[in-house]
């Protein structure tokens, strides 16, 4: 089943042409809307008449999540709050976060997208669905719950948090599909497990994202759970989840390409590169009214297809990401920068700036232990002390990340210095 | 009097304690007492050394940070109750007690390093109660 036809598969003239037409109405906006993009274009001695079709695009300059940091909270919105209906956050590479608005049209499109993906995924108005992402500032949880309600599913807002609870409705319900991050989507088949309910279960589907997996993550859910798992992805400053998806034949993510434009770029040049290369993805936000965005450097590492697709589909597809071009981590579907732990520990004096971030995942659930040396200025020979500065550092790691991590103290000057770019990380989930 | 105590965070890694008392041997730091207060996760060893400040210094160039703190060694006679009746005037007080160990025993005395959280307070406390309080360099002498 295919959602929107009329959209999904179109020739690629119609598609190039629909997209030259949208960039054309998109620059003008921005450029009358949205100062930062008038003045980056003024910069470059460019006029919004210089656009005259998709090709044009690489003439335009690049946005990338610094610059909607520097415009914190609203400085990029090209509507005045009358218009936008909804704010959603995601963690910036600071302190501060990264915020975005979204007019009554812009959550209309984005149901749209997800309910594409969700059609892709086979969930249709018969099926109950549990959406167990988080619901919040987070937009997997709102945006995967509109789109399944888009289709006319069943929606069942588990959120985050209670597995046990989870896997009880999910039995009695009879749920036929979920939407969460493949990682807890693996832990609750082993709570499924454990409980003896795996073959009291209805479900088929489950859409799983907000986070990096590999196809050896794929086949697991799928053989412990008898189901078909397929892949979206999104990314909050472009909309959130239901940018791409993949369909039954799993050969790459079809782009949502009406309203999101993909290219690829080579890292060092910025210049896109040809199909099938390897670089660094970027979005301009086609439809988007309340945050466009030009060439949005998503800084996620893949390549595109852009040859018809068997399931009937023609839109762009991209690869399994291959990896990030920054050290932006994503733990328990939640984007963590080191430099946000940096950013935290500098209040906390009585620690040194050095830290080591190891992430790995342990029965499925991703984990983070955080090792800071110890300050000797600030040395204490009581044992209460310790444990009362690693509960505070706990606390302000939370606050930070949003994200709980086991806080290890250690000796001071016993943590790795590099002599190039510190080493702040070391992940062993082996996720690319 | 006070006396000072070295103490010095360790992780609960193989060999590291054996590596802090190695520094101390080879500068000829004596050790007249330890305690290892642990977790599972990092453990503060607490010394009474013979030269305290240099113990320190010679930790530091050794590669290990340490702390020099007040702390009284008590002398309490050995007797039934002896101990528990000076808590008691510790406690009433008002100042608390951070920790205590025991630290050497001769044939009619014990010796006690008590770590209060006001130092001061509690030394003029023991003072007035007439407790005798020693000092690193006369620990040398028990025998
Ligand atoms: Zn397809």
């Amino acid at each position: 089943m295919i959602w929107n036809e009329s959209k999904e598969c179109m020739s690629r003239d119609e598609m190039s042409h629909l997209q030259s037409k949208r960039l054309v109405k998109l620059v003008n906006y921005v450029y009358h809307n949205v100062e930062f993009y008038r003045k980056k274009m003024q910069a470059v001695g460019l006029l919004p008449g210089d656009i005259s079709g998709i090709e044009d695009i690489t003439k335009l300059p690049f946005t990338t999540k610094d610059d909607l940091r520097d415009n914190y909270p609203f400085g990029l919105f090209a509507v005045p709050n009358t218009e936008i209906v909804r704010i959603h956050a995601s963690s910036g590479t600071t302190g501060k976060a990264t915020v975005v608005g979204y007019t009554r049209r812009d959550l209309d499109v984005w149901a749209e997208c997800v309910a594409r993906c969700m059609t892709m995924a086979g969930i249709t108005k018969d099926d109950i669905i549990q959406v167990a992402y988080g619901y919040g500032l987070f937009t997997g949880g709102l945006g995967a719950h509109d789109g399944a309600q888009n289709i006319g599913a069943t929606v069942v807002p588990m959120s985050t948090g209670n597995s046990k609870k989870l896997t009880t409705m999910m039995v009695d319900f009879g749920a036929t599909a979920i939407a969460c991050t493949p990682s807890y989507l693996l832990h609750i088949s082993e709570v499924l497990e454990a409980e003896g309910l795996l073959d009291k279960i209805k479900l088929r589907a489950a859409i799983c994202g907000a986070e990096p997996w590999t196809e050896k993550m794929r086949n697991e859910i799928e053989e412990k759970l008898g189901i078909k798992a397929y892949d979206i992805y999104g990314l909050s400053e472009v909309m959130g989840p239901g940018v791409a998806c993949d369909c039954e034949f799993h050969r790459g993510l079809h782009v949502c390409e009406d309203h999101f434009y993909p290219e690829v770029l080579n890292s060092e040049t910025l210049t896109p590169v040809a199909d099938g290369v390897l670089g660094e993805l970027a979005f301009t936000t086609l439809t988007k009214e309340g945050i466009p965005l030009i060439r949005y450097r998503t800084k996620d590492l893949t390549s595109l297809d852009r040859t018809p697709c068997e399931c009937g589909r023609t839109s762009a597809r991209i690869s399994r990401f291959k990896g990030r071009v920054d050290d932006m981590l994503i733990i328990r579907g939640v984007n963590v920068f080191p430099s946000q732990v940096e950013a935290a520990l500098v209040d906390c004096k009585e620690v040194t700036p050095h830290y080591m971030m190891i992430v790995d995942r342990v029965n499925n659930l991703d984990t983070l232990e955080i090792q800071v040396e110890l300050d000797p200025k600030f040395y204490t020979d009581e044992v209460r002390a310790l444990e009362a500065l690693n509960k505070k550092i706990g606390h302000i790691i939370n606050q930070a990340l949003g994200l709980n991590a086991k806080i290890k103290l250690v000796e001071p000057k016993t943590l790795i210095r590099s002599e190039g770019k510190a080493v702040h990380v070391i992940d062993k989930r082996k996720l690319y | 009097m006070f006396a000072k105590q070295l103490t010095i965070f360790i992780e609960n890694r193989t060999g590291r304690l054996c590596e802090v008392l190695n520094v101390l041997k080879k500068n000829d730091v004596n050790i007249l007492s330890l305690s290892l207060a642990d977790t599972t996760e990092f453990g503060l060893l607490r010394l009474i050394v013979d030269k305290p400040e240099a113990g320190k210094e010679r930790l530091a160039e050794g590669g290990f940070s340490s702390l020099l703190s007040d702390i009284s060694i008590i002398k309490i006679p050995h007797s039934v109750g002896s101990l528990q009746e000076l808590l008691e005037v510790i406690d009433n007080s008002g100042v608390n007690i951070e920790y205590m160990y025991g630290l050497s025993i001769e044939d009619d005395n014990a010796y006690v390093v008590l770590k209060a959280s006001d130092a001061e307070k509690v030394d003029k406390i023991l003072d007035e109660n007439g407790v005798v309080t020693v000092g690193c360099e006369d620990l040398i002498h028990i025998k």
